[in-house]
């Protein structure tokens, strides 16, 4: 009894942070951004399912999203049309049955190969299922998509779901069961065997198993729970549009899964909640933080290939060790002058864009058109530059004595 | 008929042609590296708008020449420091970063130029009709264009199979050991590809520009249709590359030069269908509203059916 509570602590303090969190942040704008996070948790760990756990780099996932969605927002208009009567809880599972659906009928061909092969069968489905919903404007309802209304429904102990906190909840505890299952997944014999048959189909075919059989239950199972995320986005905002199916929402995802770590499983879901709160709280200030979240991106593949969630497990020798101390002082010398350089091109790049007399910048009042303006960030981010290249050794040595066997270990 | 035909053809040569310039860099690259450069399309749309910076100053001709000279150095400085490093992660980190990247050029170029489409002109040299055929005039700047591809493609050709550097890129290629061993530069040839096949992407951006219109989505537009070409052709095979530009090219054309429809193959099979029947987009459908999905549709099936593509050979 101990051992299951404390194996499954984790989970719980997972579940109340999601039920908690509304309580903490009640603000319109906050609930809304909690239910895009929810929302994104679930489709970053489908597409974590695929290229993380299965080695399948997809540039089409959205279409299980998208179509998942379509169907929620159809049912929904079943429901207020009372042509069947059943509670919108259950609208995601619908999502996620229709995502199924796709994802066989797919699966059953794309999954044959892995690698670039896959990789080019998911965009050309992808493009392929986002130009033919304009075509199919009867189902998919053209460039304007299509709408429902979440409140026909019978009531669930008298609530109505006319508001988004309602739907938070809703959200909330789909998020958890979906989360749940997926990390479920990861420990059956078809997770195993999906990261074996990433890491080396030729071994996995060695010891019988069928790779592609392998690959297709992967991802028939991704298919299920983008399309349960799909099902969540029709709930949260009634309407659903080709923008859900195309290539910048598989775009959106990628970036997501892999900002956050993949292979990781907790990678995904810090991916989610990192590229969300981006979405929401910096486009306020900045019309240009697209821009901020291209550059982070590329600076993730370059310096940290498994994401945040790697950066925070490459210490896990240093915790282990006790070394982290160690590491603290090291961080804070290189991490000042870094984080001086990042805002320094950040007032330099807003201030190349704006259009008005006076920036305001942190509490400065900036003057873009005078050159001594430009000049004096000039060189302090110069000065934070070799700053961050001088004190880089002194971190990377600390970083290996942290790391180093002790001396009584090595004999 | 035969008007609305012999101009399909026309158009869907320049296109293909036009495609063609894309796809050759794009396989030439992938042959080298084993990596499909998503931002191929995007080095093409920086030619387009430095273009058009230069020939607002300079006029077109000296766009024509600097633009994908800036562009293929800007290409073989991402090859230099950003891909060489991304490689030790592997093909997956590989093909993601120049996902990034084809984001971050979108962005970047929204940042510079702004959000809305550029007024880049053709030429006032090549602004007559070069020739009328039954009242419909062809624009020398369209025969222009198909000049330009047509030389790039000879060169190319003459290049990589005549010439002393084709034949060491040929085995820097196949076996980029032993040309190492034999005291070349392995690496600096595939900057120098990478370059140069940017810079062809450029030269390609710089005289689609004023025709495709240059606007910030113009990447995204012909981006995945030259992945399309690419894998259609075979990976790696310049041929097949060539063939499949020019299939794409005129199958778009005809496609949307047609008028025929499903209803036409209903009421030739002798069924009809009314309004109210659940199914009936699908029986109104007509090419020319299907002509963008065409090439996606030829992918998947040559992906399910032949997935080394037309003459590829290269098997995983």
């Amino acid at each position: 009894m101990m051992a299951l509570l404390k194996k499954s602590s984790i989970w719980i303090a997972f579940l109340i942070a999601l039920l908690g969190l509304p309580l903490l942040f009640d603000s319109i704008l906050a609930i809304s951004i909690l239910n895009q996070m929810a929302i994104a948790i679930v489709f970053a760990l489908s597409y974590n399912m695929l290229l993380g756990q299965g080695g399948m780099l997809s540039f089409g996932h959205a279409v299980y999203f998208g179509l998942g969605g379509f169907l929620s927002v159809h049912a929904l208009m079943l429901i207020e049309y009372e042509t069947m009567v059943f509670s919108i809880l259950w609208i995601p599972l619908i999502g996620g049955l229709f995502g199924l659906l796709a994802g066989i009928f797919i699966g059953s061909f794309s999954t044959r190969k892995a690698g670039t092969v896959f990789a080019m069968i998911s965009l050309g489905i992808g493009e392929l299922i986002a130009a033919s919903s304009l075509i199919f404007s009867s189902f998919f309802g053209g460039e304007a998509g299509i709408s429902g209304d979440r409140t026909f429904g019978p009531t669930f102990f008298g609530f109505d779901f006319a508001q988004n906190i309602e739907i938070y909840y809703v959200a909330a505890v789909w998020a958890f069961i979906a989360t749940l299952f997926m990390w479920l997944f990861t420990q059956t014999p078809a997770g195993r065997m999906a990261n074996a048959v990433r890491d080396n189909p030729e071994r996995a075919e060695f010891i019988g198993y069928s790779s592609r059989k392998v690959r297709f239950i992967s991802f028939c199972a991704s298919g299920m729970f983008a399309g349960i995320a799909g099902g969540l986005f029709a709930l949260n905002y009634e309407f659903i549009t080709e923008e859900n199916l195309n290539a910048a929402t598989s775009g959106r995802v990628l970036l997501m899964a892999y900002i956050g770590g993949l292979g990781y499983f907790i990678g995904p879901i810090i991916g989610a909640v990192v590229l969300t709160l981006m979405n929401s709280l910096l486009s306020n200030y900045s019309e240009l933080w697209m821009l901020y979240l291209g550059i982070m991106f590329l600076l993730t593949v370059m310096f940290l290939p498994r994401g945040f969630a790697g950066f925070i497990m490459m210490h896990q020798l240093a915790w282990v060790r006790g070394n982290m101390k160690m590491l603290i002082k090291p961080y804070i010398i290189t991490g000042i002058p870094a984080l001086l350089f990042a805002l320094c091109a950040i007032a330099l790049i807003e201030m190349s864009h704006t259009e008005d007399e006076v920036f305001h910048y942190l509490g400065f009042a900036l003057n873009p058109a005078s050159p001594v303006t430009w000049i004096v960030i000039l060189a302090i981010a110069g000065g934070a530059f070799y700053a961050v290249k001088r004190s880089f050794n002194q971190l990377n040595d600390a970083w290996e004595t942290a790391n180093a066997i002790p001396k009584e270990e090595e004999s | 008929m035969l008007e609305v035909f012999i101009f399909a053809t026309l158009n869907g040569l320049v296109t293909g042609f036009l495609l063609f310039m894309l796809a050759s860099g794009l396989t030439l690259i992938f042959s080298m590296m084993g990596v499909l450069n998503f931002a191929h399309a995007s080095f093409y749309m920086l030619g387009a708008y430095f273009a058009y910076s230069l020939s607002l100053y300079f006029g077109f001709w000296t766009g024509l020449i600097f633009a994908p000279l800036i562009v293929g150095t800007l290409g073989a400085l991402v090859e230099r420091y950003g891909l060489r490093k991304v490689h030790a992660s592997g093909h997956v980190a590989e093909l993601v970063f120049t996902f990034g990247l084809a984001f971050l050029i979108e962005e970047s170029i929204q940042f510079f130029w702004g959000r809305d489409t550029k007024n880049y002109q053709t030429p006032d040299l090549l602004d007559f009709p070069l020739f009328t055929l039954f009242g419909q005039e062809f624009s020398a700047y369209r025969g222009f264009m198909m000049a330009i591809s047509i030389g790039i493609f000879i060169a190319l050709y003459y290049v990589l199979t005549k010439s002393r550097v084709g034949i060491i890129i040929q085995a820097a290629i196949t076996h980029p050991q032993t040309v190492s061993n034999l005291g070349h530069n392995v690496p600096l040839i595939f900057m120098g590809v990478f370059g140069v096949g940017t810079a062809l992407a450029g030269l390609a951006g710089v005289i689609a520009g004023p025709v495709l219109t240059t606007f910030p989505g113009m990447a995204t537009v012909l981006g995945s249709i030259v992945f399309v070409i690419v894998i259609i052709g075979g990976l790696g095979s310049l041929a097949g590359a060539f063939i499949a530009s020019l299939l794409i090219g005129l199958l778009q054309s005809y496609a949307i030069a047609s008028d025929v429809g499903m209803p036409d193959l209903l009421s030739l099979l002798g069924i009809s269908f009314d309004r109210g029947h659940p199914l009936n987009d699908l029986w109104t459908m007509n090419l020319p509203q299907i002509a963008p999905v065409l090439p996606y549709l030829l992918l998947v099936l040559v992906l399910i059916f032949r997935p080394t593509g037309l003459l590829g050979k290269r098997e995983e």
